[in-house]
């Protein structure tokens, strides 16, 4: 049910074709632009957005390289200048730009790009924890009775007015608790960063890497169930 | 390069643009005027479109339709709350509203492409050159059904619609191109009956549209009917007269009405005429710019959440935008620009005219698609969430709102039972949680291989183009083979019928053009009628008895042809006229020269 699910051996044998140029079958060597006849070539499922992009598998990017890195290939691959040509050149250049923009939506947020290149090295993150994490789990269930007591309470009572304080009080803590989640999560993009540019190849080298996936897999997970409980709370409160 | 022009098909006047050397204009007829109202009537000789329509209004107002607008992509039940304004008849057939005009029932695509044709003509006398590619705007928060309705109006008014845009992005390529805007913008698109707000991000020729908002059913449309009911109860409480049970001056009232309302962005204060039914005399009053504005304040601050909305999605603050764009006849009024004002903290900006703008940048996107203009490119937002139901009668999210088109999203579908060959998808466009909550756009089964539950594998792509509009297709994952879907839209016509209104737009474009030349030879005849009889009048006293009287025999002969079917016959008679007449008016002409002349001095002369 994910696109970014790997894909089966048999998808993958379609590499060789999408080598050639689809219009006159010479080995494509462009980027995206067969050099013999000059047709725009689709961009391959294969493609993960960082390659398409045009930058390193990294968790921190200069987020103007890349606006400009959107912007020049948007002007490559958009339909509107495909207007004159083949239907076949339309059709790939509406699936490239539709490629593209997927690519620099989920690269230009920080969160959505990690849990990308999780995706990318680890498979899937996208199983969003349906309990608390363990150190917020007395803290949740707190939080989930005040809720349903306001929900049901008289909201310009004096019990509805206490409740909706000690809401705030908790919305607020939960705010503080998902800053320092982004924060200790930016410490690991940057360790991860650098372990990457090392380029090591030794065991100490994986175990390193193994122990950042599971830390960011945990922390990415914990910072999107707070996050729904935030809009929860906000929701209810608003 | 064939020219590709540019379309605003707005809810109360349209307007064609091209584009010649770099700049956009816009067409007008030859009494200079830019806008076609978007009026259709049903006279005695036919379907006239634009001002000679818009006469009708008051007089057979059955017959006379205006702001179809609201009703492309729709069903009856989605209006049901103010049927009771429009005077024509309405149905439904097929998920689609039908509009009753005589004998007949159109779609609103079918009474949107008069207006496309009427300015398709336009254009095409006006440059001399045959038209067939056009950019027709749409409000940015139209959905799936009615971008495609707007497509259906041009491809029967014989127009291969090359690309639907939003209205307030085109504006801003109009202003992009025109004043080099850089920055941060807000378009604030306040038109005849659809509210707009996109904020875009304009840098090195790129539009990036980053959100957008609205409400397609708020515009200056209901400002008006505020000022209807106003002067209708009144009309009630002083004269005891239901003005709601006579058509034809609930239109006039509506004229009145909107005439007042445009007199007082300019003016503190306007009389107000109303003509009361069987000759009972008038209702006047005096309608104040303040008392206006108490009544339009709950209607414009309507427009201020889906600003807010839009800024929180751009994830942006007021003070983040560097400029404020106005668009649409409705920012005229002051209390309009002040609201703005209010809530970005910023006077808005409004150099063009903001009738014209939407037409003038749909001018531009139509030169970027024939490759004209090559610096500038629009990357536009899917306003609305696209999803499908699921089980509990959910909507799952595919594609959010605000993400940058072409956008496409795949989902793998498999079966529940063994043997089962097929699987129902009903897609979906909103913001809410539950199905019923949202906008049905289609449902199409999905064809399955008969194999043991779970195991066959379809992978369906959800594509929104460039124009806003989903297409869909289906893999089986299995064997690799593509299928065909087979969308039955919920609130739109199907290919089908599509086909055969073009065939039928076709087969009726020969009446229509004879009714248009009979209407046009009516018009000229009657004007030629009162200016000779006038000159006879004034200068008859100059010419010989048996001249005037041979002016007189012309005159009879063009008034009793006048109202003939034949519309050589009248130009036939007009000419005669006209020959019989020449000495007149040069007599006449000579005679005012000579008059003007007296009395003054030979130096002031020369």
């Amino acid at each position: 049910m994910d696109q970014h699910t790997p894909e089966s051996p048999r998808t993958r044998g379609l590499q060789m074709a999408r080598s050639m140029c689809w219009h006159c079958q010479s080995a494509v060597t462009g980027e995206y632009f067969c050099e013999r006849c000059v047709k725009v070539q689709p961009v391959s499922k294969e493609t993960d957005y960082f390659t398409c992009l045009g930058f390193p598998r990294r968790l921190t990017l200069d987020q103007k390289k890349l606006e400009a890195k959107f912007y020049e290939l948007s002007r490559t691959f958009h339909p509107d200048f495909y207007q004159t040509k083949s239907s076949a050149e339309q059709t790939i250049s509406l699936g490239n730009a539709a490629v593209l923009n997927t690519a620099y939506r989920t690269l230009r947020d920080p969160i959505q790009r990690a849990e990308y290149l999780l995706c990318l090295e680890a498979g899937s993150v996208k199983n969003i924890r349906t309990s608390p994490p363990a150190d917020l789990f007395e803290e949740i269930l707190e939080l989930q009775d005040t809720l349903e007591a306001y929900r049901s309470s008289d909201r310009d009572s004096q019990k509805g007015r206490e409740l909706r304080v000690a809401l705030e009080t908790e919305q607020r803590a939960l705010d503080q608790r998902k800053q320092e989640m982004e924060a200790q999560l930016q410490r690991l993009f940057t360790e991860w960063d650098q372990l990457q540019d090392r380029g090591e190849a030794t065991s100490q080298a994986r175990a390193e890497r193994d122990r950042l996936l599971k830390q960011m897999r945990d922390l990415l997970s914990n910072r999107t169930y707070v996050t729904s409980i935030v809009n929860d709370l906000a929701a209810t409160i608003a | 390069m064939t020219r590709i022009v540019g379309i605003d098909l707005g809810t109360t006047n349209s307007l064609i643009a091209y584009m010649k050397d770099g700049q956009p204009y816009v067409v007008p007829d030859r009494h200079g005027r830019t806008m076609v109202p978007s009026v259709v009537a049903l006279t005695d000789n036919g379907l006239i479109v634009g001002d000679s329509a818009k006469e009708h209004l008051t007089r057979s107002p059955e017959r006379t339709v205006y702001s179809v607008k609201r009703f492309m992509g729709k069903g009856l039940v989605d209006v049901q709350d103010e049927l009771a304004y429009f005077p024509y008849q309405l149905t439904e057939t097929g998920g689609v509203i039908r509009i009753r005009l005589g004998e007949k029932s159109y779609s609103p695509p079918q009474v949107s492409a008069m207006v496309l044709k009427e300015l398709k003509r336009r254009v095409e006398a006006y440059l001399g050159e045959s038209i067939s590619q056009a950019v027709i705007t749409v409000p940015a928060y139209f959905n799936d059904s009615q971008r495609q309705a707007t497509k259906d109006a041009g491809l029967i008014a014989g127009l291969e619609v090359l690309r639907i845009i939003n209205e307030p992005t085109a504006a801003s390529l109009a202003y992009g191109l025109q004043e080099k805007t850089q920055g941060t913008i807000a378009v604030y698109d306040f038109g005849g009956g659809t509210f707009d707000i996109s904020i875009l991000k304009l840098k090195d020729g790129i539009f990036e549209v980053l959100a957008t908002n609205g409400d397609t059913h708020l515009g200056g449309d209901d400002l008006d009917r505020l000022l209807v009911d106003l002067f209708i109860g009144q009309v009630q409480q002083q004269h005891r007269i239901n003005l709601s049970e006579y058509p034809d001056h609930m239109q006039a009232v509506r004229l009145e009405a909107e005439r007042a309302k445009i007199r007082l962005s300019d003016d503190l204060k306007v009389a107000i005429t109303i003509e009361l039914p069987d000759g009972k005399g008038h209702f006047t009053r005096e309608l104040t710019r303040e008392q206006l504005e108490s009544l339009a304040l709950p209607v414009i601050e309507r427009t201020l959440a889906p600003c807010r909305m839009a800024l929180k999605d751009a994830g942006l603050t007021p003070k983040d935008i560097d400029e404020v764009v106005l668009v649409g006849g409705s920012t005229r009024m002051p209390l309009v620009r002040q609201r703005v004002e209010a809530l970005f903290g910023k006077a808005p900006h409004c150099h063009l005219n903001p009738d014209e703008v939407v037409a003038l940048g749909a001018a531009v996107q139509a030169d970027i698609l024939s490759g004209g203009t090559t610096h500038m490119l629009l990357l536009d937002v899917t306003p609305l969430s696209l999803g499908i139901e699921t089980m509990g009668g959910v909507m799952s999210s595919l594609i959010r709102r605000n993400t940058t088109i072409p956008a496409s999203a795949k989902e793998m579908f498999t079966t529940y039972v063994d043997g089962q060959t097929g699987v129902d998808i009903h897609i979906l466009q909103g913001e809410r949680e539950l199905v019923k909550d949202n906008r049905s756009l289609a449902r199409f089964r999905l064809k399955v291989p008969p194999l043991p539950a779970g195991v066959p594998r379809i992978e369906v792509t959800f594509l929104i183009d460039a124009n806003g509009i989903l297409n869909v297709t289906a893999t089986d994952m299995r064997t690799g083979q593509s299928q065909s879907i087979e969308v039955k839209p919920s609130y739109g016509l199907s290919d089908v019928e599509v086909e055969r209104m073009i065939e039928d737009s076709f087969k009726f474009a020969a009446d229509d053009v004879n009714a248009r030349k009979l209407i046009e030879a009516r018009l000229d005849a009657e004007t030629l009628l009162k200016t000779t009889e006038k000159s006879l009048v004034e200068a008859g006293h100059l010419i010989a008895v048996d001249e005037a009287q041979g002016i007189r025999n012309a005159l009879s002969q063009l008034a009793t042809v006048k109202d003939s079917t034949d519309p050589r016959a009248i130009r036939a008679r007009m000419a005669e006229l006209e020959q019989a007449a020449k000495h007149l008016n040069v007599v006449m002409l000579d005679d005012s020269l000579k008059k003007s002349l007296q009395g003054k001095k030979v130096t002031e002369v020369t």
